[in-house]
Formats: structure tokens, sequence, C-alpha cells
């Protein structure tokens, strides 16, 4: 068993900014060759810039199977094989079921779950023969608990923790490993709308009364994909400063 | 060269793991040689790059025993 995840390559979508961001700058720090995407071409050179020599930004729509095509195809010839796929890119349509447009529902459910699906089942045969892989899909902790106004969301988040737990049985016999990284209330763009009161009312709910950091969501990505973490799988690790303990 | 079959056969047993006198054409691959649903989906990988070939899924669910993999690669070699 190698120690060091050096010259490994790894995918992870969304990673134009936010958490997406945080990971793909510490896998590289841990000298991992990283592609990060965004869905545009402006994003992807902003990626380009962040990640410096050791890799880069491409255009991405994970709702776009030619579009995932594409990138995999562009990571294989010039990165080589994928050792870590991490599926971070999500978006969020919020609104009570009564007033959850089909649209909505749609598109969160497309690019929050079957988004990875489609891009777990296309790196499948590249990890299967290569008997390793890392796969970390982001969850969400109101995938576990809940949350009103995020039906469709927390379907999609609750969604990928079962996706996780079948694939990782059914490849674990093949050295890939599949988990979940759920985090709580993160300092992003996703969480800027929120408005102060809602800040303060989810504040009393957080044990460590402070919203979390994207840099901590990806130290556990970053152990997740790491050597250690080979016998780790179908697991999902929370990282919510004591919102929900499951 | 290797006939098809004898190529065939050879994928059959480093996939597998298994015996050259177990290789039977009436041998399935689940049934008689120890393969699980996994290993028959990559025993087909395995085909499809030796014979630089695509099966397709509808094809590839039917692939169950040595003769069926036999067949399918006498029918669609290119050569
Ligand atoms: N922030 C939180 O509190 C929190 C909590 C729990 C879970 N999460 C999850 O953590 C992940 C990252 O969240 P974040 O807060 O960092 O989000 P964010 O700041 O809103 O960034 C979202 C990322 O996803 C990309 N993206 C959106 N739609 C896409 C598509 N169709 N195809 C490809 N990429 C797409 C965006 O690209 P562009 O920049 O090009 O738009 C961006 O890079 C998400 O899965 C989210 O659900 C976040």
């Amino acid at each position: 068993m190698t120690t060091t995840m050096q010259g490994q390559v790894a995918l992870v979508t969304g990673a134009s900014r936010g958490i997406g961001k945080a990971i793909a700058e510490q896998l590289v720090a841990q000298g991992v060759k990283v592609v990060g995407t965004a869905t545009s071409d402006k994003g992807a050179a902003a990626i380009s810039d962040y990640l410096g020599a050791d890799g880069e930004g491409m255009q991405l729509n994970v709702t776009d199977a030619d579009s995932v095509a594409k990138v995999l195809s562009s990571i294989d010839e010039k990165y080589g094989q994928l050792d870590i796929l991490v599926n971070n890119a999500g978006i969020t349509k919020d609104n009570l079921l009564m007033r959850l447009k089909d649209d909505d529902w749609d598109a969160v459910l497309d690019t929050n779950l079957k988004s990875v699906y489609r891009i777990c089942k296309a790196v499948m045969r590249g990890m299967m023969k290569r008997r390793h892989g890392r796969i970390i899909n982001i969850s969400s902790v109101v995938g576990t608990t809940g949350n009103p106004g995020q039906t469709n969301y927390c379907a999609a988040k609750a969604g990928l923790v079962g996706f996780t737990k079948a694939l990782a049985q059914e490849i674990a016999a093949r050295g890939i490993t599949v988990n979940c990284v759920s985090p709580g209330f993160i300092d992003t763009d996703m969480t800027k709308s929120l408005t102060d009161d809602q800040k303060q009312a989810i504040f009393a709910n957080i044990p460590a009364a402070r919203l979390g950091n994207p840099e901590e969501v990806a130290a556990a990505v970053v152990f997740l994909a790491s050597p250690g973490a080979a016998y780790i799988t179908g697991e999902t690790i929370h990282v919510n400063g004591g919102l929900a303990m499951v | 060269m290797s006939t098809i079959e004898e190529r065939v056969k050879k994928i059959i047993i480093e996939q597998l793991g298994v015996k050259e006198e177990e290789v039977k054409h009436e041998a399935s691959f689940e049934n008689d040689l120890g393969a699980d649903s996994l290993d028959t989906v990559e025993l087909v990988m395995a085909l499809e790059e030796e014979f630089e070939t695509e099966i397709p899924d509808e094809e590839a669910e039917k692939i169950k025993t040595v003769q069926a993999a036999i067949d399918y690669v006498t029918n669609h070699a290119n050569d």
C-alpha cells in the first residue's frame, strides 16, 4: 500500500467556489493532480489560475452526459487514470412543496443526484480494472434531518447516501471505496442568502455556535481519499458542528 | 495466431481464476465457475478489450456460459 497521494489524479466537480474549491486546494496540497470544474469557461479559467501547475479547470455541466464524457476523456488524455472522484457540484431551488415547480424538482434531482449516478458509472470501468479508486459524494445534513422548503434537495441528498451504500457494496472487493461527506451549515454562496434572523435561528441549534468553513469539510474529504481510509466504505462523515449527531 | 476459442478461454481462465479443464463449453460462469455478477461484468470488459469491440448491455447479459462467449465473439469478429 502506498502511503501518499502524491501523483494521484482527482476530479472535483463544482470547484469554482465554496466547498469544492477548498477540496481542490487541499488535494493539490497533498500532491494530487486536480481537475476542478465550473459551469462556465470563465469559471474554469479561474480554477486553472488558483490551482497553478498542479491542476486545471475544465468546463462541465453535470446534467449533460456528453459534457461528462468530454471531461473524463480529457482527463484521461492529459493526466491518465482517475484515482479520486469528488462529486461536489450541487444546487438548491427551495420552495414549500405546495409551491414547488416540477422544473425545480427536476433540476435539483438531476444536478445533485442523477449527476452522481452518471459520473460514477462513467469512471467505473477504469477504477475496476485498476482495483483502485476513491469516490466521495457531498451530501448534506438536511438529507438526514429534513428541512422545510427543501423537499427536492433533501430527497436528492438522502438519495446520495443510499446510492453510496449500494455502490460501496458492489465494488468494495475491487479496492474502490465510496463514501459521503455530509456538511451542516457552511459559509459559502449557498448559505449567503440566509437572512440574519434565519442565521440566528440556525446558530441556536448548532452546539459549535457558528457556521463551518469550507476547509473543515475539505479536510474530511481529503481523509477519505487518503490511503489511511482504505477500509472505510459506504460511510457518511458528518461535518456539522454538532447540529445533528447520527 | 490462436483461435477465437483459445483466446476466449484464456481470458476466462485469467479473469475468473479457474483451471483450464474447468472451462467446458457448457460451463456457466456463475453456476459452475464461481463468478459473481460483477465478475461477469469484468469478464465482458476483458472480452471487449481483447477483441476490440463494444458489447451492448442487452447482449452482455446473455453471455452467461463459455459457449455463449465464444459464439458472441465468433459472430461479431471483425476479421
Ligand atoms: N454550503 C452549505 O452550507 C452546504 C451544506 C450542505 C451541503 N452542501 C453541498 O456542498 C456542495 C458544495 O456546496 P457549496 O456551498 O460550495 O456550493 P456553491 O458555493 O453554490 O458552489 C456550487 C458549485 O457547483 C457548481 N455547479 C452548479 N451547477 C452545476 C452543474 N449543473 N454542473 C456542474 N457544476 C455545477 C458551481 O459551478 P459555477 O460556479 O460554475 O456555478 C459551483 O462550483 C453542494 O453539493 C452542496 O449541496 C453545502
